[in-house]
C-alpha cells in the first residue's frame, strides 16, 4: 500500500484526465449541447439579473409550494435525459440486426439501459410525486407549511444532488453497466471494477436521504397539520393516497439505505455479502432491494390514484362514488405491497408454494386495484363530464392502465412467469403501468393545479397535442414489445440476429418518436401558456369549480396560504363551503408566523455531493473533509435560533384586500 | 349497434391477428410440453381477466361518451355517492375472478414446479416406467453455456441436443454471473448461480433446432450467450454423442481454466471425455487445485475442531485429502 501513496492519489484518487471520455464522439457532442445551452442559461440569468432572485425567493426558500414547483422543474429536466435515453436504445435495437451492430457498443449501450431506469424512477417519477405532494397536500389540508419546512428544502436539494451525481457519470468517467437495481454478483468487485457502480450507489443514497426525510415531513404534516374538523375520513383522497405512499416512503426507503450499504461493504471493503464465495449470496441482495421495490412502484402509483380520484369528480361535477371504499383500497394496497416482492423472482428456484403464495398476494392487489377502477368508472356515471385535458388524460389511464394490470397478474401466475419474466412482454407491462399511469397521472396533474401554482392556465390546444401524442405514441411503442415478448425475446439487448424481429422494433421507434413529439408538445405549452397568460388568466383561484380547500384560496396563493385556518365541516370541504354560502373573511387578520429562508440545504446537500463524488473516485482526503464538514454543518445548523418570523396583520389584511378587489 | 359497426370493431383485431400469425411467437406455439402448458396458462388466464377487462375499458368509453357535459339529455345526479349494492358488485366481480385465478395458480404451479420430475411427456402421454430421465448439467459461464452430459461422459460448449419424448433433468449453475437459463421452445426459465444449482424438468416432443440463451443480463458479453437447443430423434441423439466423442477434445481441469476466461461470442465446442467430478467441482467453486469445496467447507471446519482426521466416510475421501492439502492457508488466503 505504501509504495502506491502519493499526493496526488491522496486527492485526486483514481480519477486522472483518462477518466473523461473524449474519445467517444456520442459524448462529446452531447457535452457540448450540454455546455452551450448551460452556459447560455447562466448568461441569460446573470443578464437578467435574477440570481439574487433565484436565491432569495427560490433556492433558499422553505415555503412547501415552491419546493413543490422546484421538485417538478427537476423532474421534468431529468424526463428530457431519460428520454434521449430511451430514444437511443431504441434506434440502436431498430437497426442493430445482423451485420449491423448499429451504433451503440455494449459498453455504451448498457449503460444507457442502466441510466434510463435509475433516471426514470429515481429522477423523474420520484421528483414528479414528491413534487404533487408538496404543492397539493399543504393546501389540501388547510395547512400553512409542511411539518418540518427547513428539512423540505434539505430533502429536494438531496435529491438534486443524487441527480447531478448520475449526470456528472456522463461525462466524468461512467455509469453502470448492470441494469438498474444493480444485481450481485455483476456489481461486486471483481466483476465491476470501475467508478460506475459507485455512481449509482452514491447517486441512490445521496438522493433516498432526501426521499426518505420527505416521507418523515409528510407524514406528520398530514397527521398532526389538518384543518379543525377535518378527521381522517373526511381528508380529500389525494391526501389519504399521500399518506400511505408516505407511510411506505418512511417503510421502505431504509431497506433500500441498508442493502446498497451492504453492497458498498463488499466494494469498499472487500466483505462478501453478496459475493459467490466465502458465504456470500446475491440472493440476499435480490430479496432485499424488492422488498424495498415492490413497495417503490406503490409509492409512484398511490398518490397517482388520488391525483385521479380528484380529477375525475371534479370534472364529471360530482361527488366521488364510494369514498371510504376508495380509502380502504388505498390502504389495503399500502399493506399488500409489503407481501408480493418475491413475485419479481419467480424463477430463482423457490419452491412451488412459496411461489404461488406471492402470485396470489400479488393478484389480491388487484381486487382493491380493480375496485378504485369501478370507483372512477361510477363517478363519472350520472356526471357531467368536461373533458379538459385533465380528463381526457384520465379516461386515457382508464383505459391504458387496466391493460397494464391485467398483464401484470398474468405475470404474477409463476408458470406464466417462467416463460415471459425478463423478456420485452414485462418491459412492456412495467412501461404500460408507468407510463399509463404515473406518466398520464402526472401530466394530468400539471394541467389540473397549474392555475393554482401560476394563476393562469395551460392552453388547451397543445395539452391536446401532447395528450394524443402520448397516448398514440405509448401504444406504438409499447405493444410491440408485448408481441416481442412473446416470441421470446430478452431485455438488454443490443444486436439481434432474427430479421423477423425487426419491422416491430421499428414500430416501437415510431411510437417513441411520437412519445417525444407529445414531450415537445407539452413543453411548447408552458411556453405558449406563458405568452398567453393575460388570456388564460384565472382571477378566482378556482378555475374548475373545484372540491377540496386548495380552490379556496387565491391562484397562486399568499405565501400563507390562508388567512384564517379553514374549518371542515364535510367531504370536498370546498364544495360544502360554497353549497353553504361560506363568505370570504375581510378583516380581522392578525400576526401569521411563519418559517424562515435559510441557505443550509443547500450548504449541506452540497457537501453531500462533494462526499459522494470523492468516495466514488477514492479521494479519501476530500472524502474525510467534506463528511466532517457535512456532520459540522447540521450541528451548527442546530445552533441557528433565528428561524421564524411573522408576517405583520397589516400585510396579511392589504394581500386579502387586493384579493377581495379582484373578485368583486 | 349496427352491424357495419360492429365490423369495423373487427377489422383492427383482425389486422393485427394477421400480423401475429406472420411471425413465429414461440412462446405460445411451443414444441416441449410444458412450455405447452404453460402457453395453455397464459391463454386461459388472459381469458378469465378479459372476463373483467372488456367490460370496464366498454364502460369506460361508453360513460365518457354519454355523460358529457353537452348531452343535456343524460340524467345528471351531482350527490349521489353511495349504492352498498353496487359497492358489492364492485368488490365481488374482481374477487370472484381472482379466486378462480387463484385456483388455477396454485395447481398449476405445483404441477409445473421445475423442480418437480416430469410425469407425462405430453397430453395424454405418461413417462413409461423404465425411463430415466437424461440428466443434462448446464454451466453460465462469462459468456457461454457449458453442458455436460454425465451419461454419455461429454460436454459441449454453446450447443445441446436431447432425443424427443424423453424427460430431461437439467442441473444449472454459474461460474461468476448471475444468468437465466431459458429455451422457450423447450420451457420456461430459471436462474443460474454461481455456488448453487437450480432443477428444470423438461422434456422436447418435436426434432428441430431451437434458440437457448440467458435471458437475464450479465454483463458485457449478454448478448453473445445464445446457444443451438437440438430435438432429436433417439437414432440421431446418439450418432450426435458419437459424434462429440469422436471429434472433441478432453476437458481436463486444466483444460476448463483456459474455457473459464471471459470470451464472447464463442463458437460451438465438443469435448469427448471430461475430468471426473468437473461439474461438481464447478458447483462447489474448487476447480482450481487448493481450493476447498463449498460442501466440504463445513465439514472440514466440524473436522478441525475435532483434531481432523477422526469418522471422515469413504464419501469424503478425496476431498479430505484435499482439505489436508490445503490446511497450512486458510481458504480466504487464494492467490
Amino acid at each position: 500500500m505504501s509504495d502506491t501513496f502519493s499526493l496526488s492519489k491522496l486527492i485526486f484518487g483514481r480519477l486522472t484526465l483518462e477518466s473523461i471520455p473524449y474519445h467517444e464522439p456520442i459524448i462529446i457532442w452531447t457535452f457540448a449541447v450540454v455546455a452551450v445551452v448551460g452556459v447560455a442559461l447562466l448568461a441569460g440569468l446573470t443578464k437578467y439579473k435574477v440570481w439574487g432572485y433565484l436565491w432569495r425567493e427560490w433556492f433558499t426558500s422553505i415555503d412547501h409550494k415552491r419546493i413543490g414547483v422546484m421538485y417538478m422543474i427537476l423532474g421534468l429536466i431529468m424526463l428530457l435525459r431519460g428520454f434521449a435515453d430511451a430514444i437511443m436504445m431504441r434506434i440502436q435495437q431498430a437497426i442493430a440486426f445482423g451485420d449491423s451492430m448499429g451504433y451503440l457498443p455494449p459498453h455504451h449501450y448498457d449503460q444507457i439501459f442502466t441510466a434510463h431506469g435509475v433516471i426514470m424512477i429515481f429522477f423523474v417519477a420520484m421528483p414528479f410525486v414528491v413534487g404533487l405532494m408538496n404543492f397539493v397536500v399543504p393546501l389540501q389540508i388547510g395547512a400553512r407549511d409542511v411539518a418540518f419546512p427547513f428539512l423540505n428544502n434539505f430533502s429536494f436539494w438531496m435529491t438534486v444532488a443524487g441527480a447531478a451525481l448520475v449526470m456528472v457519470s456522463l461525462f466524468v468517467g461512467e455509469f453502470a453497466m448492470s441494469g438498474w437495481l444493480a444485481y450481485p454478483p455483476l456489481t461486486g468487485i471483481l466483476q465491476s471494477p470501475g467508478v460506475g457502480v459507485d455512481y449509482y450507489i452514491w447517486a441512490l443514497q445521496i438522493a433516498g436521504v432526501g426521499t426518505l426525510l420527505s416521507g418523515v415531513n409528510f407524514t406528520v404534516t398530514i397527521i398532526k397539520f389538518r384543518a379543525p374538523g377535518m378527521t381522517m375520513m373526511k381528508m380529500p383522497v389525494f391526501t389519504w393516497t399521500a399518506l400511505c405512499t408516505n407511510i411506505l416512503i418512511v417503510a421502505a426507503f431504509p431497506i433500500l439505505t441498508a442493502v446498497l450499504a451492504l453492497l458498498s461493504l463488499d466494494r469498499y471493503l472487500d466483505m462478501h455479502f453478496f459475493t459467490n464465495d466465502f458465504g456470500g449470496n446475491a440472493m440476499m441482495y435480490i430479496n432485499l432491494i424488492w422488498i424495498w421495490g415492490h413497495p417503490e412502484v406503490y409509492i409512484l402509483i398511490l398518490p397517482i390514484f388520488g391525483v385521479f380520484s380528484e380529477i375525475v369528480a371534479t370534472y364529471s361535477g360530482k361527488r366521488l362514488f364510494g369514498y371510504s371504499s376508495m380509502v380502504y383500497a388505498t390502504v389495503v394496497i399500502t399493506v399488500l405491497s409489503y407481501l408480493v416482492w418475491l413475485h419479481h423472482f419467480f424463477t430463482m428456484g423457490s419452491g412451488a408454494t412459496v411461489n404461488s403464495f406471492f402470485g396470489i398476494t400479488t393478484m389480491i392487489i388487484s381486487i382493491p386495484t380493480g375496485a378504485k377502477v369501478f370507483n372512477w368508472l361510477f363517478t363519472m356515471y350520472r356526471g357531467r363530464i368536461q373533458f379538459d385535458v385533465p380528463m381526457l388524460w384520465t379516461v386515457g389511464f382508464m383505459v391504458t392502465f387496466v391493460i397494464g394490470g391485467m398483464t401484470g397478474v398474468l405475470l404474477a401466475v409463476p408458470p406464466a412467469d417462467f416463460v415471459l419474466h425478463n423478456s420485452l412482454f414485462l418491459i412492456a407491462h412495467f412501461h404500460n403501468v408507468i407510463i399509463g399511469g404515473v406518466v398520464f397521472g402526472v401530466f394530468a396533474a400539471i394541467t389540473y393545479w397549474y392555475p393554482k401554482v401560476t394563476g393562469y392556465k395551460l392552453d388547451p390546444f397543445w395539452g391536446k397535442m401532447s395528450f394524443w401524442c402520448w397516448l398514440i405514441g405509448f401504444y406504438l411503442a409499447f405493444m410491440p414489445l408485448y408481441v416481442l415478448g412473446l416470441m421470446g425475446v430478452t431485455r438488454r439487448m443490443s444486436h439481434f440476429q432474427d430479421a423477423s424481429l425487426q419491422i416491430w422494433f421499428q414500430i416501437a421507434l415510431v411510437g417513441a418518436i411520437l412519445i417525444g413529439c407529445g414531450i415537445i408538445s407539452f413543453v411548447i405549452q408552458l411556453w405558449v401558456s406563458y405568452k398567453k397568460r393575460d388570456s388564460l388568466r384565472d382571477e378566482t383561484g378556482d378555475p374548475w369549480n373545484g372540491r377540496t380547500l386548495e380552490w379556496s384560496t387565491s391562484s397562486p396563493p399568499p405565501q400563507y396560504n390562508f388567512a384564517f385556518t379553514p374549518q371542515v365541516h364535510e367531504n370536498d370541504a370546498w364544495w360544502h363551503m360554497k353549497s353553504a354560502g361560506f363568505q370570504r373573511p375581510t378583516e380581522g387578520f392578525v400576526p401569521i408566523h411563519m418559517p424562515k429562508n435559510t441557505a443550509a440545504g443547500m450548504v449541506l446537500a452540497g457537501l453531500a455531493t462533494a462526499f459522494g463524488f470523492a468516495m466514488i473516485w477514492h479521494m479519501w482526503l476530500i472524502a474525510g473533509l467534506s463528511f466532517g464538514a457535512l456532520i459540522l454543518g447540521t450541528i451548527v445548523h442546530t445552533f441557528n435560533y433565528n428561524r421564524d418570523y411573522y408576517i405583520p396583520a397589516e400585510t396579511v389584511s392589504e394581500v386579502e384586500a387586493r384579493r377581495t378587489e379582484v373578485l368583486a | 349497434m349496427s352491424i357495419p359497426r360492429t365490423l369495423i370493431r373487427y377489422i383492427p383485431t383482425a389486422a393485427l391477428l394477421a400480423l401475429l400469425s406472420g411471425c413465429d411467437t414461440i412462446v405460445m406455439s411451443p414444441y416441449g410440453d410444458v412450455a405447452k402448458q404453460q402457453a395453455d396458462l397464459i391463454v386461459w388466464s388472459t381469458i378469465l381477466m378479459l372476463l373483467i377487462i372488456v367490460p370496464v375499458i366498454a364502460l369506460t368509453l361508453l360513460f365518457a361518451w354519454r355523460y358529457r357535459a353537452s348531452n343535456k339529455a343524460a340524467t345528471y345526479k351531482p350527490d349521489w355517492d353511495h349504492s352498498t349494492n353496487l359497492e358489492l358488485v364492485i368488490w365481488a366481480a374482481p374477487l370472484a375472478i381472482i379466486i378462480a385465478l387463484g385456483a388455477l395458480t396454485w395447481v398449476s404451479t405445483h404441477q409445473l414446479d421445475p423442480y418437480r420430475p416430469l410425469d407425462r411427456i405430453g397430453e395424454g402421454r405418461p413417462v413409461p416406467a423404465d425411463v430415466e430421465p437424461l440428466v443434462v448439467e448446464a454451466v453460465a459461464m462469462d459468456w457461454k453455456w457449458l453442458f455436460f452430459y454425465p451419461e454419455q461422459g461429454i460436454a459441449v460448449v454453446n450447443e445441446a441436443a436431447a432425443p424427443i419424448d424423453r424427460p430431461i433433468k437439467f442441473k444449472i449453475t454459474a461460474t461468476t454471473m448471475m444468468n437465466s437459463f431459458y429455451i422457450p421452445a423447450l420451457a420456461g426459465q430459471i436462474y443460474a448461480m454461481g455456488g448453487m444449482e437450480t432443477q428444470l424438468h423438461a422434456v422436447i416432443n418435436h426434432p428441430g433446432d431451437f434458440e437457448g440463451f440467458s435471458a437475464n443480463y450479465s454483463g458485457h458479453g449478454f448478448n453473445g450467450m445464445r446457444f443451438i437447443f437440438k430435438g432429436m430423434s433417439e437414432g440421431d441423439f446418439d450418432q450426435w454423442v458419437a459424434k462429440v466423442k469422436s471429434t472433441g477434445d478432453d476437458l481436463s481441469r486444466d483444460a476448463y481454466k483456459v474455457l473459464e476466461k471471459p470470451s464472447e461470442y464463442d463458437p460451438v465446442r465438443y469435448y469427448g471425455s471430461v475430468a471426473p467430478g468437473l461439474y461438481e467441482r464447478i458447483l462447489n467453486r474448487c476447480v482450481d487445485p487448493g481450493q476447498v469445496c463449498m460442501k466440504d467447507m463445513m465439514a472440514h471446519t466440524m473436522r478441525h475442531r475435532e483434531h481432523e482426521g477422526e469418522g471422515a466416510g469413504e464419501e469424503h475421501g478425496e476431498a479430505h485429502g484435499e482439505t489436508h492439502e490445503v490446511h497450512p492457508h486458510s481458504p480466504t488466503e487464494r492467490e
